[in-house]
């Protein structure tokens, strides 16, 4: 089993959505996070999806994806090198003004910033990577356990221009 | 010049050279059959239920090669439809369904007979739409059309708002359409054809496998003569079955779970399966890490899915079977496998199909079509009456079997006969069907009758859901819960076989028959068995019933046990 992820071309109509989901729930894929949004051309739609899967499921998702009339194009992100990003909320509460000034230094040293806060809340924005969003959840469910919400978006993700291969 | 929606429609279907529409009618739809009042161009076919107005376009299709169109009312007329969808999609049927939904103002108002059947056939079927706006209601229908009979064929939804159908617009109707996401692969990888000849070449144990793929792009001939050029011997899969003549010598038989012994034994030893136009489904790999095993795989599909999904394939070539056939004929060339020929032979007359009980047998019954009937449509329900025609009937050019294989629809058989016979009026069509799915879709009957379709329908009447019974006896100690027709609340409620005080079957099939106007004979001796084919040929306006009382637990005979390989089977 291996984190992968695709990126999909739709048209921009009705039912896309359901059509997309509905072959990953209907044959029993594993889908971690999918995200839509409108491209420069508005009648189709781009896709980011993550999912975890084997090698061999994956050839078959891919297969089906690319086999609906919906779909224009399926592309994998193994074979290409992406900048890839997930917007993340973190609201933290209940916190002593001790606390508060750590999430301040935690928000600095992980690259998120603190958007918004009230004496005993913060809201904290991180855009970054899934993993380093990941390593950040980490270290707040540590610190301050059962207080935190979270809302993640699910990445997008854009071809890069300079380097070859990989995720920067 | 401006038209309304349905005006546009007729026009579509007209543009389509469709003249043939099977429909049901309701509110939703009323405008669409308002149009069609006095068309003559389009025979308007109403049959008694939607699921037997789509399993009857599905038997059209299947018959003539040409796309089937039905067209129902909304909501209850929509679902009705869901089954055959399933039914058509499985076996790569082009269907396009036409049903009419409510006013775009009312979606999602929960209005009277509104259902969201796009989002009911989503995964069932090709392409699903519902049409928004009268301006893109010609190109949705092209769509429809080109989506269903290219490729891989299939089924479209057309879902069609009543005030789409009365709003005026333009009245042209796309001779053409680019659908980017939709390019079915017209071409054939010459590298992968090439090494698939070399790897068929150094075969000393070739096999052709071959499935429906093969049949719906209409490559009969074109396999026969690969066949016939390399000498290498042939297995069907149910849905290929009759793609080279079933009396040809290098055809060994159907392969699977009730696939003949030689069928079997052939893949379980072969050193190179050439498949082409099958999914490996489960019916026909037994268990699956032992299909095949000492086989190099070559498998030709339209379907990249399809490939290496359930086997892992060591030639894939994604292509329609014909072309990818007609490629392989310009470099085919004769092997020398005479050893492994004398093997299947052997293997054939070790264990040839046969039934042992003595009097009225289903391969008696069968073996009387294959010798009555020259130009023949057969059509088959499911369940024993369809493994038994599919082990006994002869096929060819000219005798088609049209059967449920993916899904396995009981009440497919009787329906998609009437749209063979609507289809192929110079044809003889004949029905096999258990006496339990006969009764899924018996008001078809009326049907039959009032569009004068001498239709032949055999019922091999056991008294039970035979196929489930048989793996009561086999595999769940004989305990027929609930399979036996003739039970009724007088009986105990444990029962594992039939007496003599079994109570009578209902309905009386005979009469059931004469009821709707059409012919009923009964037959319960062998030797009655030509007398009501004879008589069955003769009708000439109206179905014939011929309801054959056959033994109540006879069994489909060889049969792979479930969790075995193809060449562990019971035989007898
Ligand atoms: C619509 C539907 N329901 C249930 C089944 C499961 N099933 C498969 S074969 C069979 C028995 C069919 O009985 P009958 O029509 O009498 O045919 P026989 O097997 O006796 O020839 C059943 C219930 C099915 N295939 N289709
Ligand atoms: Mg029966």
């Amino acid at each position: 089993m291996k984190k992968r992820w695709i990126c999909l071309f739709v048209e921009n109509e009705t039912g896309v959505l359901a059509r997309i989901s509905g072959i990953f729930s209907g044959k029993s894929y594993n889908l971690d996070s999918l995200t839509v949004g409108i491209t420069e051309d508005k009648t189709i739609s781009r896709m980011t999806i993550s999912l975890t899967s084997d090698d061999k499921t994956f050839e078959q998702i891919k297969k089906q994806l690319g086999r609906s009339v919906e779909v224009i194009k399926v592309v994998d992100f193994a074979d290409i090198a992406v900048h890839m990003k997930e917007l993340m909320f973190v609201r933290v509460n209940h916190c002593s003004d001790r606390e508060v000034d750590e999430i301040f230094k935690i928000s600095k040293t992980f690259h998120a910033s603190v958007i918004d806060y009230s004496p005993a809340t913060v809201l904290i924005e991180s855009i970054q990577t899934e993993n380093r969003n990941n390593a950040l959840i980490f270290l707040l469910e540590k610190c301050y356990a059962n207080r935190i919400e979270i809302v993640r978006g699910g990445s997008v993700a854009i071809e890069a221009l300079s380097i070859p291969k990989g995720t920067l | 010049m401006l038209i309304t929606g349905a005006e546009l429609f007729v026009k579509a279907l007209k543009a389509e050279q469709i003249d043939t529409l099977f429909a049901y009618p309701g509110g939703q739809a009323i405008d669409l059959f308002h149009v069609l009042y006095g068309e003559n161009d389009i025979d308007v076919i109403l049959p008694r239920h939607e699921q037997g107005l789509i399993h009857a376009a599905d038997g059209y299709a299947r018959s003539t090669g040409k796309v089937g169109v039905c067209l129902v009312t909304s909501g209850p007329g929509a679902t009705n439809l869901v089954t055959g969808i399933a039914t058509a999609n499985y076996d790569s049927v082009p269907l396009v369904c036409f049903t009419g939904q409510v006013p775009t103002g009312l979606i999602g108002n929960d209005a009277f007979q509104e259902v969201d059947i796009v989002g009911i056939t989503r995964s069932i079927c090709k392409y699903a739409v519902t049409v928004r706006k009268r301006e893109d209601l010609a190109v949705i229908i092209k769509k429809a059309f080109t989506i269903a009979r290219t490729g891989k064929p299939g089924v479209v939804v057309v879902d069609l708002p009543k005030d789409i159908q009365k709003e005026y617009g333009s009245d042209e109707y796309p001779e053409k359409i680019e659908i980017r996401g939709y390019k079915p692969n017209l071409s054939v990888h010459a590298g992968q054809i090439k090494k698939a000849l070399e790897t068929l070449n150094s075969a000393k144990k070739p096999l052709f496998l071959i499935g429906g793929g093969v049949s719906i792009s209409h490559a009969h001939s074109e396999m026969q003569k690969l066949a016939e050029i390399t000498g290498v011997p042939v297995i069907t899969t149910i849905m290929g079955k009759g793609v080279i003549p079933t009396i040809h010598d290098l055809y060994i038989g159907n392969i699977g779970i009730h696939g003949s012994y030689a069928a079997n034994m052939a893949v379980s030893n072969c050193d190179v399966l050439f498949s082409i136009g099958t999914r490996f489904n489960d019916r026909i790999t037994g268990k699956i890490g032992h299909f095949a095993t000492h086989a190099a795989i070559i498998h030709i599909d339209i379907d990249p899915a399809s490939i290496s999904r359930n086997i892992e394939v060591d030639i894939p070539i994604v292509a329609d079977a014909k072309t990818a056939i007609s490629a392989l004929l310009e470099k085919a060339q004769k092997l020398d496998i005479g050893e492994w020929s004398e093997q299947i032979e052997q293997w054939k007359s070790q264990y040839p199909l046969f039934m042992k009980t003595k009097g009225l047998t289903p391969e008696k019954i069968i073996r009387e079509i294959n010798h009555t009937f020259d130009h023949a449509m057969i059509a088959t329900d499911v369940g024993q009456n369809q493994l038994w025609a599919t082990q006994f009937l002869e096929l060819s050019d000219k005798k088609q079997l049209l059967t449920s294989g993916g899904l396995g629809t009981m009440g497919y058989g009787f329906p998609a006969a009437i749209g063979a016979k609507i289809g192929n009026p110079s044809k003889d069509v004949i029905v096999i069907s258990g006496d339990g799915g006969m009764q899924m879709n018996i008001q078809e009957m009326a049907t039959a009758v009032c569009y004068e379709l001498p239709i032949i329908v055999c019922i091999f009447n056991n008294g039970y859901l035979g196929n489930v019974r048989q793996w009561q006896e086999m595999f769940f100690d004989k305990h027929y819960s609930s399979t036996c027709m003739r039970y009724r609340k007088s009986c105990p409620n444990i029962c594992n076989s039939p007496t003599e005080r079994c109570p009578e079957y209902t309905p009386d099939f005979t009469k059931l028959a004469e009821s709707y106007g059409a012919k009923g004979i009964r037959v319960t001796k062998e030797n009655e068995i030509a007398a009501a084919f004879e008589t069955a040929k003769n009708t000439l306006k109206v179905p014939t019933v011929i309801e054959f009382m056959i033994e109540p637990e006879e069994n489909v005979m060889p049969i792979v046990p479930p969790g075995n390989a193809l060449d562990d089977m019971i035989l007898v």
